[in-house]
């Protein structure tokens, strides 16, 4: 199976969500109970049952208007942090397409992922006591078929294709309108690609880890403490216990290295 | 559209005005993104509130709701000043070298009006050309006549410089400047400009007007007729144009053809009236056919009745008399109409002062009500609405009707594409299809008038209504759309031998070339002639090839008319047939085979030998358009509501619109009439109570008057809740927060409605005639009914319309808006 990528140009995205609802119709996701946001972004974040949605980010910029819709899911990371943190195997997978999915039967609800993950992807649902995430419609493209979103995107915002052919348009696109493309850390590979226009800086945005890496407690404890932990404590106590054990009490820290999710 | 949403893919320029297209029909940016991507064009964004489309805009540039036709006419004062027009186009194609009467006057001599106003009418006796001996118009293809209409144009534009535009409008003269450079510089043959236009154009007292003034701007840069230019009118609803093409309107008849009127009491004379007379050979003069083409109407109504007669069971209008929406609520509210159909329509939420509009179904015998759910239109009796059940007498019938995915039929696109579309899934429970309800309403129709006579049965027992039989059960089975499909295309009704070659009884006719004015073919609809063949129903037709490159995809379903995507293409090409544009042709003259190549020609003519404009008796396009009710030319007026003087003229409002309450006055009435035509209008002591200007739109997340969208949870999770959008200094000054709930009120409606304010900062003041103006929007979809209801914005519009067409004024009127206390 190839590995591919799916590609969101927002030079082209109108924030007409149509791959919101999109989302919520191929995976059968309900309706949230919403009410007056304040602004057209609604529901305003992720949830267990909102697995992409558009953000809309209104600012001022040389005395005119910008407004950025942006549209908002799971990145699909190359070496996704939160399959590496689970400690429930088939819970989360990184399949041979590059779409990073779950398993609903097998997930012990331990919240690891959502702890791990440095785009804050994976939302936790206390009724189901699981977690839920964009799939990169796993069982649309083993079928051939583009995702849900990029398959009802009206206006070419979102494209699906092999990973080198998207890797290739993404950074034409950028430079044809003198953008750039996100993420650009080339040790941090994923497979969901922004291309961002020129005017915008990442800061502006909501929700956006401008330099995503693997937090290094993951990589402490899968391969140096798990080994050991499996001997008797259990996953999220291990983890826990690690997490305090390097960061000590959580206290807001004034130099977080870009932005990096450490739970 | 002239052309259609592919060919927005061939623009060098695009200017969206009027329309929010990047939220109302987001699939038209599918073509933007590809003409800014392959070709570099700019997008121009022109609106009151920066939206959806202006974030997306290479230019945005502001003016406050109702100054359109100022900002239009400073682009066109722009071009003429500056020499930006593409000069031979204009000699050729339009009417600029037309010479006018010489007692025509304009705005710039008396002040704002006409030559012939009077008793708020205009007397178009010098709103005519100067004829030759032959009755052609005099022409001066130097264009230096003072007479003639470009001489005449230039001095009417005169006054509408960039500052004098600004002062208007409230916009920036620097971004005007630019946008107007940029736009006019294609003027150049081989450029091109599309104007993507929707209800912010045409929902105003001089809606028409605006979208004149764009069809002026295009044919002076030689844009109308050309790959990536047009007039292109984005239709609200995906079927609208089908709509319009057969006549869901009063005053017009499928086809475009006239509605009859009572001093037309015979067919020869309705005929004689409607058929223009060119005495010019270079003229094609299309609608010289009419005759063909009402004949087949009629025969295609009435099989077996001879055109006098069928003509005789046409109803005819009143001379004069207007019968759209806003004199039918006022109709209603006198208590004269007495049985309503609302056919997927939702007046009650849709139409301007809605309030006024429930009332008045309350003074119906009978209403019926065809839709997906139940509606505010259905349910106006109930106690969600306000309203007392026990006080109503009107009889309410819903009748479930069956979606679009849940029947078979056509839909004509903004593009004029007739397509097919099949059913998806039976409709649930007892819903059915239209054609169906309509059917069986006929047969049963049919059936009492055959039984109890009447007055008048002839015209309902003689329609011809052949689509499905009457079972066993006393139920209508299976009408089959197709079969209605071959009448709208029309068949031979006798053997007919027409240029030698003879076509059977029961044919389908090719092309409306073969229409026949003697009863002998029947056409349901002219335009739609050619979309069925003896062998295939075109609309069906999913071909992909598109062997010219240049995106007409001729087999891909149908367009009218013969299918040519393009149409007034003859304006593509120079007098010898060469195209203006070498890069995006749209038709070219092949020498050798003596043929048009490309898209379906406008006629087969040779190049230069008939003039590019077919459809008008003298073939050339208008710049002096003497059809119109308000003028000639586009001229700036107020809105009826407004808090600014006209700084253009002493003439503060369009002297020709209907005032309701002018027309109440001193009359016995039911006072809900008097309310709902209060108009605030400049000068008034009101105007100070309702000082905010308020404009209403849609977001792309619901669905015109809600009743499709509201009900689905999917979109209402999107857009919950009725909502204002404002500016952050008018927050400020009302003391107003985001998301507080806020109440807003108009001088029709005292009390107001409640809705969430949204504070943004894509609503600014603006500055015009030296004070700041303060605008704010709201959204329509909003009513009583569904899983997410709200406010309904229309319970504050004035029943105010366009001095041509009656459409309401939605887009400019005066409010103001409260902090709501809790």
């Amino acid at each position: 199976m190839a590995e591919y990528i799916k590609l969101i140009d927002l030079t082209k995205c109108t924030g007409c969500r149509a791959c919101q609802v999109a989302c919520k119709q191929w995976n059968e996701l309900p309706a949230e109970k919403t009410g007056f946001s304040g602004s057209l972004q609604n529901p305003l974040d992720l949830s267990y049952d909102t697995w992409t949605l558009i953000r809309y980010d209104e600012f001022e910029e040389d005395g005119g208007t910008k407004w950025i819709m942006r549209h908002d899911a799971c990145m699909h990371c190359d070496w996704p942090a939160c399959v590496k943190a689970c400690p429930s195997p088939g819970a989360l997978v990184k399949t041979d397409t590059g779409a990073v999915v779950h398993d609903k039967r097998f997930c012990i609800g331990c919240k690891a992922c959502v702890v791990a993950c440095p785009f804050d992807i994976p939302r936790y649902s206390k009724k189901e006591e699981k977690i839920a995430k964009c799939t990169l419609c796993y069982d649309r493209i083993t079928d051939g078929k583009p995702p849900a979103c990029v398959n009802a995107c009206p206006t070419g915002c979102l494209q699906f294709g092999p990973k080198e052919q998207m890797i290739e348009q993404a950074h034409k696109r950028a430079d044809a309108v003198g953008g750039a493309v996100y993420p650009s850390n080339p040790k941090y590979e994923t497979h969901v690609l922004y291309v961002i226009p020129t005017e915008i800086q990442l800061a502006q945005l909501q929700h956006v880890n401008p330099n995503p890496k693997m937090p290094t407690t993951i990589l402490w404890w899968k391969n140096l403490f798990k080994p050991f932990t499996l001997l008797g404590i259990g996953g999220v106590a291990g983890l826990a216990a690690l997490h305090y054990m390097i960061k000590g009490p959580h206290r807001v820290s004034e130099k977080e290295e870009g932005g990096e999710a450490d739970g | 559209m002239t052309n259609h949403w592919i060919d927005i893919a061939h623009a060098d320029v695009i200017m969206i005005i009027g329309s929010n297209a990047a939220e109302n029909h987001p699939i038209s940016f599918k073509w933007v993104n590809e003409a800014r991507e392959k070709r570099g064009a700019k997008l121009i964004n022109v609106d009151p509130r920066f939206t959806r489309t202006s974030a997306t805009a290479d230019n945005y540039v502001r003016l406050r709701s109702g100054s359109d036709i100022a900002f239009i006419g400073g682009m066109i004062n722009y071009a003429l000043t500056n020499g930006r027009i593409q000069k031979d186009y204009v000699v050729n194609y339009t009417n600029a070298a037309f010479l006018v009467d010489p007692e025509f006057r304009g705005p710039t001599d008396l002040d704002g009006v006409f030559s012939g106003l009077s008793d708020s009418k205009y007397n178009k006796t010098t709103w005519k050309y100067q004829m030759d001996a032959d009755g052609n118009p005099k022409k001066d293809p130097t264009l230096k006549d003072s007479n003639c209409v470009y001489q005449l144009m230039k001095k009417h534009y005169s006054r509408y410089d960039i500052k004098t535009v600004c002062e208007i409008t409230g916009g920036d003269p620097k971004a005007y400047d630019e946008v107007y450079d940029l736009y006019t510089s294609t003027h150049k043959p081989e450029k091109s400009a599309t104007i993507m236009y929707a209800m912010g154009a045409t929902q105003h007292t001089y809606g028409s007007q605006n979208v004149r003034s764009y069809a002026v701007l295009q044919l002076l840069l030689g844009n109308i007729g050309v790959a990536g230019g047009g007039i292109n009118a984005l239709r609200g609803e995906s079927n609208v144009q089908g709509s319009t093409d057969h006549a869901a309107l009063f005053h017009i008849l499928p086809g475009y053809l006239n509605t009859p009127k009572a001093s037309q009491q015979t067919y020869e004379q309705y005929v004689k009236e409607s058929t223009p007379v060119s005495n010019d050979p270079m003229s094609a003069n299309w609608w010289g056919n009419y005759p063909k083409y009402s004949a087949s109407l009629l025969k295609a109504f009435w099989r077996d009745a001879d055109l006098e007669t069928g003509y005789s069971y046409l109803g005819k209008i009143d001379n004069g008399k207007n019968y759209s929406t806003i004199p039918i609520i006022e109709q209603m509210a006198w208590g004269k109409i007495k049985g309503l159909f609302c056919w997927g329509q939702n007046p009650a939420v849709a139409c301007p002062s809605s309030r006024l509009v429930r009332r008045a179904l309350a003074k119906l015998d009978w209403l019926v009500a065809v839709d997906l759910w139940e509606t505010e239109t259905a349910s106006f009796w109930q106690k969600e609405a306000g309203v007392d059940p026990s006080a109503i007498n009107t009889e309410v019938f819903l009748l479930p009707a069956a979606a679009s995915m849940e029947k078979e039929g056509s839909i004509s696109n903004s593009g004029r594409w007739a397509q097919w579309r099949w059913k998806a899934t039976d409709p649930p429970g007892d819903a059915r299809d239209d054609l169906y309800i309509i059917t069986e309403l006929v047969y049963k129709l049919k059936g009492l008038y055959k039984k109890e006579g009447g007055a008048f049965p002839a015209p309902i027992l003689d329609l011809n209504w052949d689509y499905a039989k009457m079972g066993m059960d006393g139920h209508v089975h299976h009408p089959n759309p197709r079969e209605v499909a071959k009448e709208i295309n029309g068949f031979f009704l006798k053997d007919k031998e027409i240029n030698g070659k003879v076509y059977k009884a029961g044919q389908m006719v090719p092309s409306f070339a073969f229409l026949q004015d003697d009863g002998s073919t029947c056409s349901g609809n002219w335009l739609y002639c050619n979309s069925v063949s003896d062998t295939e129903n075109k609309m069906m037709r999913r071909g992909t090839s598109d062997p010219s490159g240049q995106g007409f995809f001729h087999d891909w379903s149908w367009c009218w008319p013969v299918n040519r995507r393009i149409i007034y293409n003859r304006a593509s090409v120079d007098m010898q047939g060469n195209p203006w544009a070498k890069d995006k042709p749209v038709i070219w003259w092949d020498g050798l085979s003596k043929k048009w190549l490309g898209d379906v020609p406008d006629g087969g003519w040779a190049p230069g030998s008939k003039y590019a404009f077919i459809m008008l008796p003298y073939g050339h396009a208008r710049l002096f358009a003497p059809g119109m009710a308000d003028g000639p030319f586009p001229e700036h007026y107020e809105p009826l509501e407004s808090q600014v003087r006209n700084l253009l003229s002493k003439q503060q409002e369009s002297p020709v619109i209907f005032r309701w309450d002018k027309a109440v006055q001193g009359q016995v009435c039911d006072p809900m009439l008097v309310e709902g035509a209060a108009a605030c209008v400049f000068g008034s002591p009101d105007k100070d109570k309702f000082p905010i200007v308020c404009t209403t739109y849609r977001v792309t997340e619901h669905w015109q008057a809600g009743q499709m969208t509201r009900w689905l949870p999917w979109l209402g999770e999107l857009v919950p809740d009725m909502f204002i959008e404002l500016s952050e200094e008018l927050a400020k000054e009302k003391g107003i927060k985001n998301g507080n709930k806020v109440r807003i009120t108009s001088i029709r409606n005292l009390e107001g409605i409640v809705a969430y304010a949204m504070v943004t900062k894509r609503f600014r003041p603006f500055v015009v005639d030296g004070k700041k103006l303060h605008q704010i929007g709201m959204l329509w979809h909003f009513g009583y009914k569904g899983r997410v209801t709200g406010s309904i914005a229309n319970d504050l519009t004035p029943l105010i319309g366009d001095a041509n067409t009656m459409i309401p004024e939605y887009k400019a009127f005066l409010v103001d808006v409260n902090r709501e206390e809790v």
